[in-house]
């Protein structure tokens, strides 16, 4: 057989696969960051706080979350936490608890540090006209500190987009996991197929995350 | 004798070992305007500041109304609404609008009715000439415009008291006036009681019913403000007047 190992991205519903896979990837990176923005905001806060001891807890759980590579954050869930708490979720939810507290901990920082940016005259014009301290946050250090941080931000989104290929390791049906069972099932009669494959599953990639990469540096160059 | 509104008592302020305010006695009665004038590092801008809780201080006693002020978080809180302050930075809040600056801390805090407080910061950036300027940003106004609506935005909150830490020092020199005649104003038509630390002596001169002069943290006069600027008591108040040059 002739044919160019292209026809296997279209044959039977192969796209359709490859398609429900990248899906797969989109929901549980969007639902990770959701979650992961809104809990690293409150602990970005908090990391501003007078306690000394809560900043410490927040500090150290910033650091194992730097220093443990993400493979094995993700065994550590998927193996660890069914057998200690007898939880018993999907691959799919434990994956979204591992990267939303993932993404907790790095927003924590780029929160705490866009906090600590803000003039301190900001913080005292606040509490001179009777602000309480959530509504100074609220009102006045959050927003200003978001405009702060969103190119970090959206830099984390692209990280959690691109790391979502790692969750074929826990047979999350992603798609780099769809891609490798279409390679593996034409093997034999499309030897080439495995360029096709990742030469698309490169340009789905691509696509999610350069407009995002774009958009982040577009913000930081009008801030300058 | 007109009602006293503050008193300071003995007051004490250290940063580490360095003392900072020595034995602060004064009081402010309704209507007044009390200058702080001194040298650079004398100590009227941490005493200012002391005034509404954005210091705080080891010793003495501040009396509100007669009533000894308990220095916690809660009750200065509640008491900046009542003591109004405007910085020589203005501090607007660049996140949000002219209009919005100004109604944050009525609708939040005091839980005013958002059509009355507009209504009035209406009127208020009128008086400073700034009406048409309610939806722009902080950042698309001039220093002297800021201002305006930095006072414009304490004084929506009703206060009692205001205080004015060196609002001129940072604006042109053609924008200065303007300021000032806007607080010369709240003491002459609202008889506003006021505390104004400023380097500007003719300004001082022209509004001051009573100044203190301080040197490293020490009141070396509590005198009245036409008295102070003929003939101050202390040699000390005289070279700084002859110093200044005005």
């Amino acid at each position: 057989m002739a044919h160019s190992g292209i026809n296997i991205l279209f044959a039977g519903n192969n796209f359709g696969r490859l398609m429900a896979g990248l899906w797969n990837s989109i929901w549980i990176a969007a639902v990770s960051l959701v979650i992961g923005l809104i809990v690293g905001t409150i602990f970005g806060v908090l990391r501003t706080s007078n306690s000394k001891i809560l900043r410490l807890i927040l500090r150290l759980y910033l650091e194992f979350f730097r220093i443990v590579p993400t493979v094995v954050l993700l065994y550590l869930v998927y193996y660890i936490l069914p057998e200690l708490f007898h939880i018993n979720w999907s691959a799919s939810w434990m994956a979204v608890l591992a990267f939303a507290m993932w993404v907790a901990a790095e927003f924590s920082d780029i929160v705490r540090g866009a906090l600590q940016s803000v003039p301190e005259s900001q913080r005292e014009a606040g509490l001179a006209l009777g602000l309480s301290k959530v509504q100074l946050f609220r009102y006045v250090l959050i927003p200003q500190a978001f405009k702060l941080e969103l190119p970090a931000m959206i830099n984390l989104a692209t990280r959690v987009i691109k790391t979502t290929s790692l969750l074929l390791i826990i047979s999350v049906m992603e798609v780099i996991n769809v891609g490798q069972q279409i390679i593996e099932a034409n093997n034999q009669q499309y030897p080439t197929g495995v360029f096709w494959v990742y030469g698309f599953i490169f340009i789905l990639y691509f696509v999610l995350d350069y407009p995002l990469s774009a958009w982040a540096k577009s913000i930081t160059n009008k801030q300058k | 004798m007109s009602e006293e509104i503050l008193k300071v008592e003995n007051l004490n302020k250290y940063y580490g070992d360095w003392q900072v305010l020595h034995d602060i006695n004064f009081d402010l009665k309704k209507g007044e305007v009390l200058t702080l004038l001194g040298p650079s590092g004398s100590g009227k801008s941490t005493l200012l500041r002391t005034l509404n809780g954005l210091e705080d201080y080891k010793d003495g006693a501040i009396y509100f109304h007669g009533k000894k002020i308990d220095p916690n978080p809660k009750t200065w809180q509640a008491l900046r609404q009542k003591i109004g302050m405007v910085f020589q930075s203005y501090d607007l809040f660049p996140n949000l609008t002219v209009m919005e600056n100004i109604l944050l801390a009525p609708v939040k805090v005091q839980h005013r009715n958002e059509a009355d407080v507009k209504k009035e910061a209406q009127e208020l950036l009128a008086r400073v000439e700034m009406q048409d300027y309610a939806k722009a940003y902080p950042r698309e106004l001039s220093g002297g415009q800021k201002q305006r609506v930095a006072i414009v935005r304490a004084l929506a909150m009703n206060p009692e008291i205001m205080l004015f830490d060196e609002i001129t020092a940072s604006l042109d020199p053609e924008m200065v006036r303007g300021v000032q005649e806007i607080v010369e104003n709240l003491s002459q038509r609202d008889h506003m009681t006021m505390i104004i630390v400023t380097h500007q002596m003719n300004f001082a001169e022209k509004i001051a019913d009573q100044v203190l002069f301080l040197e490293n943290g020490k009141i070396l006069e509590n005198t009245p403000g036409k008295e102070f600027f003929e003939k101050p008591k202390t040699k000390r108040a005289q070279e700084f007047l002859e110093s200044m040059d005005f």
